[in-house]
């Protein structure tokens, strides 16, 4: 009890002494405000690519493509191929007993974004007869839904907020033919909320082409993916690859959040190297600065550890100070930014960068190790001060 | 020159604080030097670009293929020089984690469009010859230990051959060298002819073609024609010069240099902050000795003079640790990031900006100093 009472007063004496010490103590906040900060917006976009991938895979629906390739731009499907593909045993049925599975032609198509007038790839999903009963999560917002065999084209929001000429009415050329935007969707912020949806057998006629990318199927449950699998990967006819849709997105989100998070923990890792560098120095003039007081309590009966702990804990507030600065900077600067960048198609996903509060708490956690270690050499200093020496010292 | 000792004394008066202060300088400008020697690399990709050649992409995206008949009607528009043409191939070798750039091309028509791409005549001829053969780079021959006769079998996730495998045979007959760029050196050419023939679908289609101008102040006017001829058709075309080409599909990935100067910007006003703080402690605690210089006749004028070089020997001796260290680094990062190096502009510019560090944190402090009155600096008052 002593002990805590003894740490508690050395601790309040540190901190009241703090608004005197203003200059320097702002070093060790401002130097980890900015290790948090760009720590926290790198990984807020590692997490929110990550999270819009792995939001458009579900469970219960499963993704085939060609044999050997490993995204959807690669691989190509016959019609033949499709067709044997969506009567397939596992696939649900709906009302009017037809399998709830559409082919899909998957093409690209450029538009300048509206950030830096660039042109970027968009794709444009051309989706089958029951590509939308697949996938209940899409909602129209704005508009109508597409009609089948008219050129006509619903667009996800994340599209029509990134790139120009994508709002509902207006015109684009693919191929020579015109095409118009009759309708916006959401899709709870997945990735197909960076497409543009239209029929598939009008998509193909205006490529004047007649492979399909993928079949999406929706299962009779999680449990019959295993024999839907088995009835197409047996059947010598194809040479396909299936996936349980969650799978395939994860894949595809791996890459890019792979490369986020080294730049995150990487080009972090060194600031915080400096930071560390700069906690060290505040905390050094700290002690140096009170080693009169410091040698005092010690003559007066205050224990070492005391003195140690205080100058910890000093070192951890304002720590935990700047890393709350740095998340709050992070958090108003970038906190539901919408992004895009190149996905594995070759085309862009759009994204929403994520400050959740995970980060913020790998941030504190970061913050902390940094106030510990720059802490801990100056703390020891000052308990090993020599009493009478620091106490004659002017 | 004799005041050396003098400053030497200063800076070492607190010997952790300068310390400190100089490992953190040290690691801001390894920062610096990594990030800015990572956008050289993508700058570099851009100087690579020719001034004299265009890329001929579909006007949907440069992911759609062209006719194949479009190559004799570019060659018959005026201001052409010569046509090339190719295909992304997309391969790995062995596993997937093996990318391996490959592109289909009519070697007859590509290496005379690329000088940069050095390639002996002999292995030309063998190339044009064999029919299945294939050329590599320097880099990427050695990267994978493939040697002239090698048989080498590369997986293409998107090519089948009309049999429906995704496996293609190669027999390497030549390794080209690219000495300016050694990020140029990875990639891995082979005949159009056997590609064409051999895959399973889009026969009869290129993915881009790449045209050289005669006269490059002209090339804007040729890509205007280019695109010209082929409006209003199903294949329309985008022409545009390589630079731009290059420039776009990094932009579709990210903003680099926008990324860099973000997090440089970021680094920087935390170093401005640790710096200054440095200099002002270190000025604040030597109030009664610089009065004594004053006293002993220095001028104003010679004490801001030597607050401030302490303050640039600080920031140079850091910077230049700093920018040593990254160009070690470097080495260690190829697989992530490809070839990079510290250039001397880097250098340059790092060395600028630990000048104005130090000018900027060390201007206040040595400003304080001509204000002081001697009598109360020398009680300490």
């Amino acid at each position: 009890m002593n002990m805590l009472r003894q740490i508690r007063a050395v601790t309040w004496m540190n901190l009241r002494s703090i608004p005197q010490r203003f200059g320097t103590s702002s070093v060790i906040v401002v130097g980890i405000a900015g290790v948090v900060a760009v720590l926290i917006s790198v990984l807020a976009m590692a997490t929110g690519f990550t999270h819009t991938l792995l939001a458009t895979g579900r469970d219960d629906r499963a993704i085939v493509l060609r044999g050997g390739s490993d995204s959807e731009l690669a691989s190509t499907l016959s019609r033949e191929a499709t067709l044997t593909i969506i009567d397939a045993p596992g696939i649900r049925k709906d009302a009017a007993g037809k399998a709830i599975a559409s082919a899909e032609p998957v093409v690209i198509v450029e538009m300048p974004k509206k950030s830096n007038a660039s042109g970027a790839n968009v794709t444009i999903r051309g989706v089958g007869a029951e590509g939308v009963a697949l996938r209940p999560e899409i909602q129209l917002v704005a508009g109508r839904m597409f009609r089948r065999g008219v050129r006509e084209l619903i667009v996800g929001r994340g599209a029509e907020a990134q790139f120009k000429g994508l709002d509902v009415g207006s015109h684009i050329a693919l191929r020579g033919s015109d095409w118009t935007i009759v309708g916006a969707f959401e899709s709870n912020g997945d990735s197909h909320e960076s497409e543009l949806f239209a029929d598939a057998e009008t998509v193909l006629s205006a490529y004047r082409r007649n492979l399909y990318q993928s079949v999406v199927a929706r299962l009779d449950s999680k449990d019959s993916f295993d024999a839907f699998k088995a009835a197409l990967t047996t059947n010598p006819q194809l040479s396909v690859a299936v996936l349980r849709e969650r799978d395939y997105y994860v894949h595809q989100s791996q890459r890019m959040g792979k490369v986020l998070a080294f730049v995150a923990y990487f080009v972090g890792g060194i600031m915080a190297v400096g930071a560390l560098f700069g906690a060290l120095n505040t905390m050094y003039s700290a002690v140096s600065v009170r080693s009169r007081e410091i040698a005092t309590l010690r003559a007066i009966g205050f224990g070492a550890s005391a003195v140690v702990l205080s100058v910890l804990i000093e070192a951890i507030l304002l720590a935990v100070m700047g890393a709350l600065i740095g998340a709050g900077l992070a958090w108003l600067f970038f906190n539901g930014n919408v992004v895009s960048t190149l996905g594995s198609n070759f085309t862009q996903v759009v994204f929403r960068l994520a400050v959740s509060p995970s980060l913020v708490a790998l941030g504190i956690l970061w913050a902390c190790a940094i106030g510990l270690i720059g802490g801990l050499f100056p703390a020891i200093r000052a308990a090993r001060l020599p009493v009478a020496t620091a106490l004659r010292a002017v | 020159m004799k005041f050396l000792p003098l400053l030497w004394a200063g800076l070492w008066r607190k010997r952790t604080r300068t310390i400190f202060t100089l490992l953190s300088i040290v690691v801001a400008f390894v920062l610096f030097g990594m990030l800015q020697g990572v956008n050289a690399v993508f700058s570099n990709a851009l100087n690579a670009a020719a001034v004299d050649r265009l890329s001929v992409v579909s006007r949907i995206s440069f992911t759609e293929p062209l006719p194949f008949s479009y190559l004799a009607q570019i060659e018959s528009l005026p201001g052409v020089a010569a046509v090339a043409y190719q295909s992304w191939f997309g391969t790995y070798y062995q596993d997937p984690k093996n990318f391996v750039f490959s592109f289909p091309v009519d070697p007859v028509r590509f290496f005379p469009l690329y000088p940069e791409l050095q390639l002996p005549k002999d292995e030309l001829a063998a190339l044009v010859r064999t029919r299945t053969g294939a050329v590599v780079g320097r880099e990427l021959a050695r990267k994978y230990g493939w040697k002239i006769g090698d048989r080498v079998p590369l997986h293409s996730v998107i090519w089948t051959q009309a049999n429906g495998r995704s496996d293609w045979q190669f027999d390497i007959v030549g390794i080209y060298d690219a000495p300016n760029d050694p990020n140029q050196g990875i990639s891995f050419f082979f005949n159009h002819s056997y590609f064409d023939e051999a895959r399973s679908f889009s026969k009869g289609t290129v993915g881009w073609y790449v045209v050289k101008v005669k006269d490059p102040a002209q090339a804007m006017q040729v890509a205007a024609a280019i695109d010209r001829r082929f409006a209003n058709s199903p294949d329309e075309t985008k022409s545009q010069s390589e630079k731009e080409f290059t420039q776009a599909f990094i932009k579709q990935a990210a903003d680099i240099s926008f990324i860099v100067s973000s997090i440089l910007g970021a680094v920087f006003f935390t170093l401005l902050f640790l710096t200054g703080n440095t200099m002002m402690q270190s000025v604040r605690e030597r109030v009664p000795e610089l009065a004594v210089l004053k006293t002993l006749g220095f001028t104003d004028f010679a004490v801001v003079v030597l607050v401030l070089c302490e303050a640039l020997v600080l920031c140079l001796a850091g910077a230049l640790i700093g920018l040593a260290i990254a160009a070690g680094i470097f080495p260690a990062l190829k697989r992530v990031i490809g070839e990079a190096s510290l250039s001397w502009s880097i250098l340059g510019l790092g060395s600028a900006v630990a000048v104005l560090l130090a000018l900027v944190t060390g201007l206040p402090p040595a400003w304080r100093t001509t204000r002081l009155n001697i009598v109360d600096a020398l009680a300490d008052r």
